[in-house]
């Protein structure tokens, strides 16, 4: 069965078959020589990989965050806000690739259209939470000492709500880092391009997935430290 | 004391005068108004408390001073200036501002929170610095271990007293205090409102503190503005006044049925009339003696030293020879001192089952007989004077080294 899958196996693959002799590639294990031979072919799709995810994952952030803050300055935006934002969250992301396509065309721009359309929740639910959850009686004290309403945002509701904020990062970071190796269905770059190239080559899955993970896990890493080093006061209240 | 805080003192600002005219508060949709036209006055210097029970609209007056609330009709005014004439933000940045939750921000260290008023209005690093070091020492922390500690690293009374500091930051000559010490256990609270009298002592602010407890009012307040539900103003008086004249039975209620006993723990014994001490020593001429008695308010001889010290109650044996002898009927315990607190004097007799104790001096010489009959008579008498919590510390030598005496 699986010969028969890999009746016309790419170029790169049947020169690694005459080197390596054919028993691994053909049984379909996994092959690190095929492995070490080919990274090169991962090395692109993986920083177009961190492109899509960086580009909607930021855009995402900014179009939450004004969102938020209007929701946080209007209350009774919030409940339609949240609902829209709801609403394209529930769209199956498969569907969203093939349908923006007749308006956006193929290519990295539907990506990164649908990719950001899933951010948006998560990013307006976390900030809208963390803007609630500041407590009153600092948010008294911050106008009661005059600080203006765009000081009280900035110098302490907006840092006080940062474990929130970045834990929306998180989950939206990772999500996209998933969602995007759908991307290809659109027409769009990363490494789900290669995934799909060979879906049922073990060695390929095997490192195309092993990357995203990897992405995935080096990303939260990341803002994890971020979070430590942006708020010094939780390690104080544990310590 | 150290220089930094005379320094700060020679940089204090007056404290400003606070009017309330008319004011009314009325929210959209309710009946009853949340004040009602209240009109009261505070001297500069003094601290007004507002007592009053739970929805009395007490903590709504406060906040109708700094605009936290805007009032529907009325005016308050700050020198003689309307607090409408300025931007919230400026007028706030000149008011101190305390709360029971005391509001310190989580994410900023102590300096930095005591910094937050000096920053908005623009003062230079140094200047701030150093006002942050001056402030953490007059309300009794160490700059050294406390300044870069943040908010979840202290205690309750420590939080407390950061939450003062920051509300004197940029030196206002008026400050807001809701319940500041309403969330401490009784026993530091007790502390921390000595030391806040101590602190007044030395800053002289005008101060509007609110308060649901009567005998905290009592304690702190210069002047007590009692308020009943609808924010009506029941009774604007010292807490002498108020414990002796209650406006109305509201008042007469809220003070509650000790209230002869809390005006006790206003005064010190060498506040009222004692009686004059039939003074004996040994080997006077019990003639002598007995002419004393017959002008004396009390029928009974008080054997003392050469240094007028009590040594206790002659008997009738004591005087039936030519010279008085050393012959008691009693010691003179209990001694109560000139500076006692007239309730604790009071207490001392009680528990002692007497009706009367020689009252001595610094010197331990005797300056009068205290007895039931005297604190009767006072209790029955309008208050004289309006001493208030903040004179009893008056006394402690603490404040006076504080105050650099």
């Amino acid at each position: 069965m699986s010969e028969a899958l890999f009746s016309a196996p790419p170029l790169a693959q049947v020169e690694i078959q005459e080197r390596t002799g054919e028993s691994c590639i053909a049984n379909n294990g996994f092959c690190p020589d095929w492995i070490v031979d080919n990274f090169d072919r991962y090395v692109g799709p993986f920083f177009e990989h961190i492109y899509l995810t960086v580009v909607s994952v930021g855009i995402g952030f900014a179009i939450a965050f004004a969102l938020a803050l209007a929701a946080h300055r209007v209350r009774w935006t919030f409940g339609p806000i949240s609902g829209v934002t709801q609403v394209l969250y529930t769209v199956p992301s498969l569907a969203a690739f093939f349908l923006l396509q007749p308006i956006t065309g193929r290519g990295n721009l539907t990506a990164i259209v649908a990719l950001v359309a899933y951010t948006l929740f998560i990013f307006f639910a976390n900030i809208s939470a963390g803007l609630q959850n500041v407590p009153g009686d600092v948010k008294d004290a911050g106008q009661g000492m005059g600080l203006t309403d765009r000081q009280l945002l900035w110098k302490v509701e907006l840092p006080l709500a940062l474990p929130e904020i970045l834990a929306g990062l998180r989950i939206a970071t990772t999500t996209t880092i998933g969602l995007a190796t759908l991307a290809f269905f659109a027409g769009g770059d990363g490494l789900g391009r290669v995934l799909a190239e060979q879906p049922f080559f073990k060695s390929n899955v095997v490192i195309a997935g092993g990357l995203t993970v990897l992405l995935a896990a080096a990303f939260d890493l990341l803002i994890l430290g971020v979070q430590r080093l942006a708020m010094p006061w939780r390690r104080a209240a544990i310590a | 004391m150290n220089s930094a805080l005379d320094h700060g003192q020679a940089r204090n600002q007056a404290a400003a005068d606070l009017e309330f005219r008319e004011v009314t508060k009325r929210y959209p949709g309710q009946q009853d108004a949340a004040i009602e036209r209240l009109s009261l006055t505070v001297n500069a210097g003094e601290i007004c408390v507002l007592v009053g029970p739970s929805g009395c609209g007490k903590t709504t007056a406060m906040r109708l001073v700094n605009r936290m609330i805007e009032p529907t009709d009325g005016d308050i005014l700050i020198d003689g200036a309307s607090v409408k004439g300025r931007t919230r933000a400026d007028l706030r940045r000149h008011i101190g501002y305390a709360i029971q939750q005391i509001g310190l921000f989580p994410h900023l260290t102590v300096g930095d929170n005591i910094a937050t008023v000096p920053s908005l209005l623009g003062w230079d690093k140094q200047r701030i610095a150093s006002r942050v070091e001056e402030l953490l020492e007059l309300v009794s922390l160490d700059p050294q271990d406390t300044r870069d500690r943040y908010p979840a690293q202290l205690s309750g009374g420590q939080r407390q007293r950061v939450g003062v500091a920051r509300a004197l930051a940029a030196d206002p000559p008026l400050l807001l205090m809701d319940e500041p010490f309403g969330a401490i256990d009784p026993i530091n609270r007790e502390r921390l409102q000595n030391e806040f009298l101590r602190l007044q002592g030395q800053i002289r602010k005008t101060i509007v503190f609110v308060t649901h407890d009567i005998d905290e009012a009592i304690k702190v307040g210069d002047r007590i503005a009692v308020l009943k539900k609808g924010g009506k103003l029941a009774q604007y008086a010292t807490p002498a006044e108020l414990l002796t004249f209650p406006a109305d039975k509201f008042v007469e209620d809220f003070v509650g049925a000790d209230r002869a006993l809390k005006r006790l723990a206003l005064q010190r014994v060498r506040d009222i009339d004692l009686w004059k001490a039939p003074e004996v020593r040994v080997g006077e001429a019990s003639s002598d003696v007995r002419r004393k008695l017959a002008d004396a308010d009390l029928q009974i001889p008080l054997l003392v030293d050469d240094r007028r010290r009590p040594l206790g109650w002659l008997s009738e044996r004591a005087l039936a020879g030519e010279r008085v002898e050393r012959d008691l009927r009693s010691t003179a315990e209990p001694v109560v001192e000139l500076d006692d607190i007239l309730r604790d004097a009071l207490a001392d007799l009680l528990s002692h089952a007497t009706q009367y104790a020689p009252v001595t001096d610094e010197k331990g010489a005797v300056a009068g007989i205290l007895s039931l009959e005297v604190i009767g008579r006072f209790l029955h008498e309008p208050p004289t004077d309006s001493p208030t919590g903040a004179d009893l510390l008056d006394d402690d030598p603490r404040s006076r080294a504080d105050l650099g005496e």
